[in-house]
This record gives C-alpha cells, structure tokens and sequence, in this order.
C-alpha cells in the first residue's frame, strides 16, 4: 500500500500555474526522488504536501489519512516531516538544543535520552559540536544537524529538499550514504535533488518533473540509464 | 544622597517600563507585528483593578491580570488572526484601531474624568536623611522577580523553547510539531499579564486613571523596545531600565524637566541613527 499518495495536485501562485495536477505514491520503505531542474515546482511539491502551501485542486493522503488542508504541525504529528531546503536549523538555540527541539513532539524524556544517543552514534560530528550555536556551523554540518533534528521525531516518511545543495562533494556522498543508511534501518524517503545522478542511484523509483508536471517516471537505474535524462540532467 | 534616590526611584519606573516593552517586544518577536493596543491593556488593567477593589485588593490585582490575559488573548483572535500573512501595514492600522477601540469602550463605561484607585497607602522608609515610597521598592523587587522568571521561562520551558523556535523561523518551528497559533496566542497572554501587573504598579506610584492611562506609557515602552532592540527580551529589560533611570534624573533637574518627554524620544532617534538594530537586537544574518 502507498504511504503517500499523492492526486491530481494543482498549485496557482496568483496567475502562475506552479503544479499543473501532477500525481505520483511513495510506497512503505522506498526511496522515491523527485528530479528536475530549477523551478520545475519539486520544493511547491514538498510545500504543499507538508501543508505550507494549499493547492488549489488535488489530494494528498498520507497513511491512509486526506492531510490536505490540514496545518503542517498535525501533518507532523502523523510522522511524516520534512528537511527543508536551506536546512533552517535554529542558528540562536546550540546543536543540543536543536535536536531537542526535534523532539517537541515526544513527552517520553527517557526515550528522547535514547534517541540523542542514536543521533549522536550516527553523526559524532554532531556531539562534538553540541554546545555550538547552530549559526555557527558549516553547511554540512548545519545538513547533518537538520537531519538529525528530523530523525528525532521518528518519521515514517521522511521528505529531504534539496540535501546537497551548496555543499562540498565529499559531503554530498557522506548525505547520500546517510540517506541511503537511514532507508536501510526502515525510515521511508521522498528525496528531492537537482544532483539526479547521485539522487538516481541511490533511489527505488523516481519522477522527472519539468513546468509543474510530471513528464517521466521509472526504477533510478532505468532513468539513470535513459538517453533522454542522461542529456537533460546528467551532462550527456 | 538624593542622586541615589533618583537612581532607586528611575530602577523602578524603568522596571515597570520594562515590564511592558516585554509584552511589545515578544509580541514583535513571535508574532511579527507592532501591538499598539498594548498600552491600552495598562489602562483596561487598571480599570479591572477600581471594579474589584471594594471586594479586597489582593483580587481586584489578580482578577485585573487574569481579565488582561482574557482581553489581550481575544483581541489577537479576533483582530490580528484574520490578517496573518496580511501587510505589516494593514495590522498596524487594525492594531491602532484596537487601541482607540478599547479607550472608547472605556470612555463609555467610566467616563472621561479621572478616577481615583487607591489600592494601598504603603508609606515610606526612612533611612535618617534617606527617604523612599515602600511602593518604588516593591515595585523594583517585583519587576526583578517577573525578568528573572521570564527569562528562566523562555530559557528553560518547552514552551519558552518553543517561542525561541517561532520567534526565528516559524515555518521550521511547525515541522518540530509546533502550533505557532496556540505559542502566539500564550505569547499574547503573557505580554497582558505584564501589563496588568504595570498598571499595578502605576496606580501604586499616582493614584488616578483616565481612559488614556496606557497611552503614554505605552508608546514609552515601545521605545524602551526599539532603544533595546525590538524582538529582544533582554533588550527590553535594559531599554525599559534605562528609560526609567533617564526620565527620574531628567525630572530631577529643574531646568530640564518640562523637557523629560523630550529628551527620551530624542535619546531613541539619536541610538537609531547610530545602531538601528537598537542595544541588543541581532541583525539576522542568512546562510545559503
């Protein structure tokens, strides 16, 4: 069964047409990518699945639950959340304090205890940096923080914006080991990138975006091996 | 002598102008809007204190702070709620609005004319020479109290956490599971409580009150705001102090008291034109 369908989905900004009705599912334990270039409306895609922007026409259901319409803070609460892009992590609270705050949700204090641990196992960097201001952290680590941040509420699906954008290559394979690390232990992704050839190989499924729909769909080798993607997206 | 007396007496006021630039700058904070009603909750907590107190004082105080927290918490749901994501202008203006709205409703109940609300005749200690209204005193001592609790609030509740979280980035705070509503609406209890226990300490210092009675300290506090540094909660404390400290020692000179107004809002101009973030205030800085 599909954790996450989406239907028909149409977003307006004003007069522009951002989704022209695109539909597509994220099924339990996959890693789904959204590819496309600048402004195909991947992040409007995010946006209005999380609940920050209301479609215009169209349905989300997520868990067997319609979560359109509904405010982004319940949507979370049903364990589906989002790293968005630009990370924003709280750069006035430290690295501890952030991965609290990802566990607003939670009132198990023990469990939280627990779950900081597991974050700090996964990313070590994070727990020698954990007195640091958030604001003062490099973009990869701000990238780990707010993964870590999101891991702390245990999401079913976890949405990714953007992860590697504006950070240095080794970084981006460390991201997409992680990605790839937390879809093995059970946490179900939908990953948007403009990096399509690292998003492609790590992803089950994926769906090319192009203007507001969706104009091709398949396993990540399939497309990773398309004539047409390689030329798009791939450089040749 | 008397210097630390107009220094004692300036700690006081400018913690009671603290108290209300907190309710101006953590509305500013969380919510992203100038609350120019703010000051007129002073006066609707005064008012609440004159009903309640033939019953006794010690309820006419609290039934005023819970009756404040009720008014400020409706106002934000009535008025300022439907323009989320509207213009800062139109909010503005609705918040003028509101201010005017709730000195005309008071207008119509009490009257213009000034009202006599004599909560206590406290007196005043003497130290030989020393002399001190025991009100200045339990004023400072409170307004002490009210910052140092605020601040272990906001540092160490989940709430208080979570207002930091909405204050910097509101779309983030709702994907930790945060309901801005419900932050910005305890956001606005808060700053109506302060500012019921400020016309308190007011009606301790003169005993009268008018339906204006908010307004002039209220647009004192928001400068004591602005001066610290808008959305900062220490930046109130120091700009309420400071303003409170200035006035006293400006009231205490002959020749320039008439001009105590004055020098207070020229003070904020000349620290704008000098750091327009105000003393404490961050200018944001964005990481791509």
């Amino acid at each position: 069964m599909a954790l996450l369908e989406v239907k028909n989905l149409e977003v307006y900004y004003g007069v522009i047409n951002a989704l022209k009705g695109i539909s597509f599912e994220v099924n339990e334990g996959e890693i789904v990518t959204l590819i496309g270039a600048n402004g195909a409306g991947k992040t409007t895609t995010m946006q209005s699945i999380m609940g920050f922007i209301h479609p215009k026409a169209g349905e989300v259901v997520y868990d067997g639950h319609t979560i359109t319409g509904q405010p982004t803070h319940k949507i979370m609460r049903m364990g589906l959340t989002q790293v968005p892009e630009g990370r924003r992590v709280f750069s006035e609270l430290n690295v501890y304090e952030n991965l609290i705050m990802g566990a607003y949700t939670n009132k198990d204090r023990a469990q939280v205890k627990r779950d900081l641990e597991e974050i700090y196992t996964l990313f070590p960097r994070l727990e020698e940096r954990k007195t640091q201001m958030a604001g003062m952290l490099s973009g990869g680590e701000q990238q780990m923080l707010a993964m870590g941040r999101a891991l702390m509420s245990h999401p079913k699906l976890l949405m990714l914006d953007e992860p590697s954008m504006g950070l240095a290559p080794i970084l981006v394979s460390q991201v997409f080991d992680m990605i790839k690390h937390l879809n093995d232990t059970g946490t179900t992704i939908l990953l948007v990138e403009q990096n399509a050839e690292k998003a492609l190989a790590i992803a089950d499924r994926a769906y090319v975006m192009e203007t507001g729909s969706i104009t091709l769909t398949g396993t990540g080798k399939e497309l990773a091996q398309s004539e047409e993607i390689r030329k798009a997206y791939l450089g040749g | 002598m008397n210097l630390l007396i107009t220094f004692v007496n300036g700690l006081s006021l400018g913690g009671i102008y603290a108290m209300i630039a907190l309710g101006y700058t953590m509305v500013y904070g969380i919510a992203k809007m100038l609350n120019f009603a703010h000051g007129d909750i002073i006066m609707v907590g005064g008012y609440t204190i004159l009903l309640f107190l033939s019953v006794n004082p010690i309820a006419a105080i609290i039934a005023s702070v819970i009756f404040c927290m009720a008014v400020g918490i409706v106002i934000e749901k009535v008025a300022y709620k439907p323009l989320r994501g509207a213009s800062p202008l139109a909010v503005l203006i609705t918040a003028i609005g509101v201010s005017y709205l709730l000195q005309s409703i008071a207008q119509m109940i009490f009257g213009s004319a000034p009202k006599f609300v004599v909560i206590a005749n406290l007196g005043t200690l003497k130290f030989g020479e020393l002399a001190i209204g025991y009100n200045t005193i339990i004023t400072l001592a409170c307004s002490v109290v009210v910052m140092i609790v605020l601040n272990l609030f906001v540092k160490f509740s989940k709430t208080g956490r979570a207002m930091v979280a909405v204050s910097e980035d509101k779309g983030a705070a709702q994907l930790m599971g945060i309901n801005v509503n419900s932050i910005i609406m305890i956001t606005f209890a808060i700053g109506s409580a302060l500012a019921s226990l400020a016309s308190l300490f007011f009606l301790l210092k003169a005993p009268t009150i008018n339906p204006t009675f908010g307004s002039l300290p209220g647009i004192k506090a928001f400068t004591a705001a602005v001066i610290g540094g808008i959305g900062s909660i220490p930046g109130a404390m120091v700009g309420g102090l400071l303003l409170g400290v200035i006035e006293c020692f400006a009231q205490s000179v002959p020749a320039v008291s008439p001009y105590t107004d004055a020098i207070e809002f020229s003070i904020l101009i000349i620290l704008l034109l000098v750091k327009p973030t105000g003393l404490l205030g961050k200018k944001r800085r964005e990481k791509v």
